[in-house]
């Protein structure tokens, strides 16, 4: 309808979460007093000299084998030249035109069920630059700014899109999705507000129909999807309404005010940056033996993408149900352990939706309850024989929550056995009794009526009774039928 | 015999013979260190030498080289010894560790007593281009000791220490030695650590020995080469350096690199080489002629990538942690003003190069294509030692020049290494040794050889050294 179409490719930085930096020995973290994980290499004192981290690469082919990136026999290092306090050495050591992971595709899902492929041109390993930060103002009004060496130095991949990508939402469910696969590899700690995960976008628009690019604008790091994504949206309203005005959309890098929705010019004299690339000479290749890699691609674990359509297609589970499940490789896990004893969907159900409702308030995750996976499963199995009815097992799971006993247990100690039909019969009959109302109405064909019967009935067994048995007992007793 | 007159070796054996006491050997040459006639010091450690050397004369059982003094070019790193690579940069700069080549040879005894002169971040073939002083040749103190390591080559000649170390990235071993009539060896590139070496062209550094014999060069080797968990670039070392021992040369083909023995090549430099040929022949070996076509265009390519390289090394030097930074409104002027005021004009020349070199839009123009004729040269030598053994030729083209005669032309003075940098492109080991005299001063003959043939380079340039029997001894010194 606008007759526009966005075009937004991506850059996704990620901290590796390895022991040690990139080049040297210093330990990462996060949290602690400045400047203490600093020696003479990451301060760049005269005469040190770079060592790759092998975990590093370890974990770069990890990411390059799940996004199906071509891994480079040979890769390089180069050095990117400028100046900045949060840089002691003038330059960061990074990859240029021979990165260690070439193209690639990812695959993502729509909550719709539909595919989002998206394009991955490289991903390379660099190094992170140190925290600065400027006291009382921003940038050139600023008092006094202070550089944190803690950081710097710490191993990052940086991950490129193809510009693939057809709105904001897409966009977001793609990092998301991105997001998972790289926990599930268990490379990074992927976290937006600590910044061990940040992305920018580049976005453009163009005609609808037309296969020219836009002028693009790139929307710098952003700590949350949420903010992303409005952010993009924003942007390419912003680029809409230049277009329609006339006018021409300028390439520079844009910043996205959560709290007005403004977008921002973010620097432009500054950005005119010639980094002088060349190949970094204190570093050899990054030769990785083709038996280690082909050890890596075979030990990787598991990815959302494969473990979802396994859900959808063997288990019998919705599109939705698998996208949730496959949140984070701990679900995953307990859902796949739950699973393999009970019926899977009524396994997912459950975990999805009545322990994960329970466990909110306590801030619990299922797999840190008492709750284990086998119990779940073993209270599927006592719904699916009819032992207790649907209400009494949310109360079932609540005991097991609180003492972490065998579901059977706790249907033994709260005395939630389902009645069996005779017992449940005398008491229908009871309750129809004392109702003649509400009989008649359900005589008159209103049945709305029925809820009342089994809320009766269910106050008085204490929840023991079946409602589909209720329900069936009413039916036999007023109509006949 | 004075103390100062015997070799490193020969100390090495009066020590382990008893006759006498690291301490007399560390106080002998510390006099001659702290008069410095010829200015070869820019820091010296006198209570520190002393104090090891005490400490290693009450060893029971003394490590190989305890405890012979050794000076340092001061691009090394030592820990708490002020290091300043020539630069007003670095003035008062007292690193935290020291540099693996210069750790090992503490580790073996071996006694540091000073940190030698040199251009600014080794960038010159004079030693004038230092931010300090002149240091005088030995031989002539009206001129010039050579350079980059002028400090280093003069402190040998004139027998202040035995040994010395420098780096070479040019030429800054070998045409020092040269000029000060002594032995100088630049290694094959990842023989040893360049971990502490305050770097110029990252590709291209080397650390060396300078000594006034040949086994004394090879034992200093002996105990730095191998690999270094700290340098990505230092390679193990196969077998070892071991102590030369040939007599004559038979079996060995030695080429003659025709396009260095041309045009530029002073007349008694020349007579000097030809009749040490001459001598090569002598001691059984064959000399024939062998071109290198790429050769001459070695200057080029190396003013081209050392530059870029040292644009990119020495940008960590922005006023902030270094040197003292010049108060200005905003950060990019507070960078330009220390930096133009703390380094020297060649030091600024050489990053302005090499900024533009890297610039985008004339990458491939310049480092691109300087790194293409790398290759070709990398080739020819190969090519070469396919033919023959060894490559011979002048180490410079001259005999060392008189002080401030090329100062105002950097041209002429980048001339002065046209024969030692097609061997570091090449990344290839070389060792200079004194040939003769021309006029009186030291003419140095360069032998280049494959990658890690540093083994034959020594056992060769030994025999041809006790043929040749230069005197080192420059005249008038008194030890």
């Amino acid at each position: 309808m606008s007759g526009f179409e966005p075009v937004i490719g991506v850059e996704i930085h990620v901290q590796l979460s390895t022991r040690t930096k990139m080049f040297c020995g210093c330990e990462l973290s996060f949290g602690d007093p400045p400047n203490v994980h600093t020696c003479p290499v990451c301060l760049a004192h005269p005469g040190v000299l770079p060592v790759v981290n092998e975990e590093a690469v370890r974990r770069a082919l990890m990411i390059g084998l799940a996004l199906g990136c071509e891994i480079a026999p040979r890769s390089i290092f180069h050095r990117k030249n400028y100046f900045y306090p949060d840089l002691p050495k003038a330059y960061q050591v990074s990859q240029f035109d021979i990165p260690i992971c070439g193209r690639g595709e990812f695959v993502a899902i729509r909550e719709d069920g539909s595919e989002l492929r998206v394009g991955i041109t490289r991903a390379h390993l660099e190094e992170d630059a140190a925290k600065l930060t400027h006291l009382g103002g921003r940038r050139a009004g600023a008092e006094e700014s202070v550089v944190d060496f803690n950081r710097g130095g710490t191993p990052l991949v940086e991950i490129v899109t193809e510009p693939d990508l057809r709105s904001a939402s897409d966009a977001v469910t793609f990092l998301r999705q991105l997001r998972q696969t790289l926990l599930f590899l268990g490379v990074s700690d992927c976290s937006m507000e600590e910044g061990s995960m940040r992305a920018d976008a580049n976005v453009s628009i163009r005609p609808v129909g037309s296969h020219e690019f836009g002028t693009k604008t790139e929307l710098k790091n952003m700590n949350s999807f949420r903010f992303l994504e409005r952010g993009m949206d924003a942007e390419i309203a912003r680029q809409e309404g230049i277009l329609r005005d006339g006018g021409r959309v300028s390439q520079e890098t844009v910043h996205y005010e959560p709290e007005t929705g403004h977008i921002t010019s973010l620097r432009s004299k500054e950005e005119s940056h010639d980094y002088r690339y060349f190949p970094e000479p204190d570093l050899v290749p990054v030769a990785p033996d083709p038996a280690w890699v082909d050890e890596l691609r075979a030990n990787l674990p598991e990815l959302p993408l494969s473990l979802r359509r396994r859900m959808v297609d063997d288990m019998g589970l919705s599109a939705e149900d698998a996208l949730v499940l496959t949140e984070s490789p701990e679900l995953v896990a307990y859902f796949m352990e739950a699973a393999a004893l009970a019926d899977p969907k009524a396994c997912a159900n459950w975990i999805r939706g009545e322990l994960r409702a329970q466990l909110r308030d306590a801030g619990t995750e299922p797999w840190e309850s008492k709750v284990t996976p086998a119990h779940v499963a073993a209270l599927v199995d006592l719904l699916a024989a009819g032992t207790v009815s649907v209400p009494a097992a949310k109360e079932v799971l609540a005991g097991m929550i609180e003492t972490g006993d065998q579901p059977a247990a706790v249907v033994e100690a709260k005395g939630l056995a389902q009645m069996d039909e005779s017992d449940l019969a005398a008491v229908i009959a009871a309750i129809v009794e004392s109702n003649p109302d509400q009989a008649q109405q359900l005589r008159d064909g209103k049945d709305k009526v029925m809820g009342f019967f089994v809320g009766q009935a269910m106050k008085q067994t204490g929840g023991r009774a079946d409602p589909q048995a209720v329900q069936k007992l009413v039916r036999e007793l007023v109509l006949g039928s | 015999m004075a103390l100062r007159d015997l070799t490193a070796a020969e100390q090495v054996a009066a020590l382990q013979a008893g006759e006498t006491t690291s301490l007399e050997l560390v106080d002998a040459h510390l006099a001659a260190v702290e008069a410095d006639d010829v200015e070869a010091f820019l820091a010296i450690d006198g209570d520190g030498a002393r104090e090891r050397a005490r400490a290693i004369d009450a060893m029971p059982e003394r490590p190989p080289l305890a405890g012979v003094p050794i000076a340092i070019k001061d691009a090394l790193s030592t820990r708490d010894i002020v290091t300043t690579s020539g630069s007003r940069m670095l003035e008062g700069f007292r690193p935290v560790y020291t540099a693996t080549c210069v750790q090992r040879l503490q580790d073996a005894g071996a006694i540091v007593v000073g940190k030698t002169n040199m251009d600014e971040f080794a960038m010159g073939s004079s030693t004038e281009n230092s931010a300090y002083k002149n240091t005088l040749n030995p031989w002539d103190h009206q001129r010039v000791p050579g350079g980059s390591s002028g400090g280093s080559a003069a402190s040998v000649a004139q027998r202040q220490v035995p040994w010395s170390l420098g780096s070479d990235t040019g030429g800054s071993i070998r045409q020092p030695a040269a000029l000060c009539g002594i032995v100088g060896m630049k290694p094959t590139y990842g023989a040893i650590s360049r971990y502490g070496l305050i770097a110029f062209a990252s590709s291209l550094d080397q650390v060396g020995p300078f000594a006034r014999t040949v086994e004394d060069a090879a034992l200093l080797l002996r105990h730095m080469v191998g690999r270094d968990p700290m340098d990505s670039t230092s390679l193990d070392w196969p077998g070892g350096i071991t102590l030369p021992t040939a007599t004559d040369l038979a079996g060995l083909r030695v080429g003659v690199v025709e396009e260095l023995m041309g045009e530029g090549i002073e007349p008694g430099v020349r007579v000097a080489v030809d009749s040490s040929l001459k001598a090569i022949e002598d001691l059984g070996a064959t000399v024939v002629p062998v071109s290198l076509p790429s050769a001459l265009s070695g200057l080029a390519t190396y003013y081209v990538l050392a530059p870029a390289e040292c644009s990119s090394n020495l940008a960590r030097f922005d006023g902030i942690r270094y040197g003292h930074p010049v108060p200005a409104d905003n950060l990019l002027d507070q960078y330009e003003m220390t930096r133009g005021q703390l380094f020297g004009p060649e030091v600024k020349r050489r990053i302005m190069l090499g900024t533009f070199a890297l610039a985008s839009g004339y990458y491939d123009q310049y480092y691109g294509r300087a790194q293409r004729v790398r290759t070709l040269i990398v080739r020819e030598f190969e090519a070469a030692f396919e033919d023959v053994d060894l490559l011979a030729s002048p180490t410079s083209p001259t005999v060392a020049f008189p002080l401030g005669d090329r100062t105002a032309d950097p041209y002429a003075m980048y001339l002065a290494d046209v024969c030692t940098i097609p061997v570091s492109l090449a990344g290839l080991p070389a060792i200079s040794i004194p040939c003769g005299l021309s006029e009186g001063l030291p003419v140095g003959l360069q032998l280049a050889g494959p990658a890690f043939s540093e083994n034959r380079l020594l056992d060769s340039a030994h025999a041809l050294e006790k043929a040749l029997a230069f005197d080192t001894r420059p005249p008038g010194l008194v030890t």
